[in-house]
């Protein structure tokens, strides 16, 4: 069974992708969706090397509201930065240190942080597990590590140990 | 096709589009606008998370209502569009820190990876990179 799928996650997922781009839920496409599910996920094995998961499904799910709220406060945050005559927002770099290691963590961290507009993921170094994120509006470099320990890396910790 | 719809169904629908492209514009005007490279990969972001996402939540609401049957699959543009820019982003800004650290000069943060050996001058002039085997 897990030679078959070694994604079973990765499976269903892509079968739903399949089904909502063919608007259908025929017999006829729910057999050509089950068949992508099985054999991407066997041609990504060489790419993926941990077993895609969740462990915990709820706290995916307050993780993405969480996001939602940041990503429209954000938004409004640099729409008004940018309605002045003469932007001039303070940017700066920041360097954090990420108890985060594992890859789909850092990919979904890597997502959040370039979905909200006043921030960008840089650069991730595996060796020293630091990342380089460059902030559109810096006004206290400690409170923005804080804030995304609190808010991101201790829920994505949970979700992917 | 929008004079079937009830009224604070088309004000709805109009105020997602028009508020999601208002977003995705100032992001553009900002692009254009901003002096340097760091402060403008932040702007096209606004079109590319909430801006581009409103857009495809009228888009979702307005076929749902008037086709009877629930249409979702923007859903499927807004994953994709959210799960490739980092990637894109992520080359980009690489290839600007690269650039900056080896003209120095700007406030970029040093690197902390270990330099490259560059190639000796024997082999630049052979052509040949011996590579040593560990």
């Amino acid at each position: 069974m897990t030679r078959l799928f070694p994604h079973p996650l990765l499976s269903v997922v892509l079968l739903v992708f399949w089904l909502m781009l063919q608007q259908s839920a025929g017999l006829g496409h729910i057999l050509m969706g089950a068949i992508v599910g099985t054999i991407v996920p066997l041609a990504a094995r060489p790419v993926i090397g941990e077993r895609v998961g969740l462990r915990r499904p709820l706290k995916a799910l307050q993780l993405l509201g969480v996001v939602l709220v940041d990503v429209i406060r954000s938004n409004v945050a640099v729409f008004l930065v940018l309605l002045s005559p003469r932007p001039k927002p303070t940017e700066g770099f920041i360097e954090m240190q990420l108890k985060l290691s594992h890859p789909l963590g850092l990919a979904t961290l890597a997502c959040i942080l370039t979905a909200v507009p006043g921030s960008a993921w840089l650069e991730y170094d595996q060796d020293r597990s630091t990342v380089l994120i460059h902030v559109f509006d810096l006004v206290d470099a400690d409170e923005w590590v804080e804030i995304v320990k609190t808010r991101y890396e201790s829920l994505l910790l949970e979700i992917f140990p | 096709m929008i004079a079937n719809l009830p009224l604070w169904l088309s004000i709805l629908v109009s105020a997602a589009v028009v508020l999601g492209s208002a977003l995705t514009l100032a992001g553009c005007f900002g692009l254009v606008r901003l002096p340097t490279f760091y402060l403008r990969i932040h702007a096209p972001t606004m079109g590319t998370s909430l801006g581009g996402g409103l857009i495809l939540l009228g888009s979702a609401l307005y076929f749902s209502l008037t086709q009877g049957r629930v249409v979702f699959h923007e859903l499927a543009i807004f994953v994709f569009v959210t799960v490739t820019t980092p990637v894109t982003l992520m080359l980009l800004a690489r290839a600007t820190l690269f650039r900056d650290r080896v003209e120095g000069g700007s406030a970029v943060p040093p690197s902390f990876r270990k330099p490259e050996p560059l190639a000796t001058e024997a082999e630049m002039q052979t052509g040949i990179v011996e590579t040593k085997a560990d």
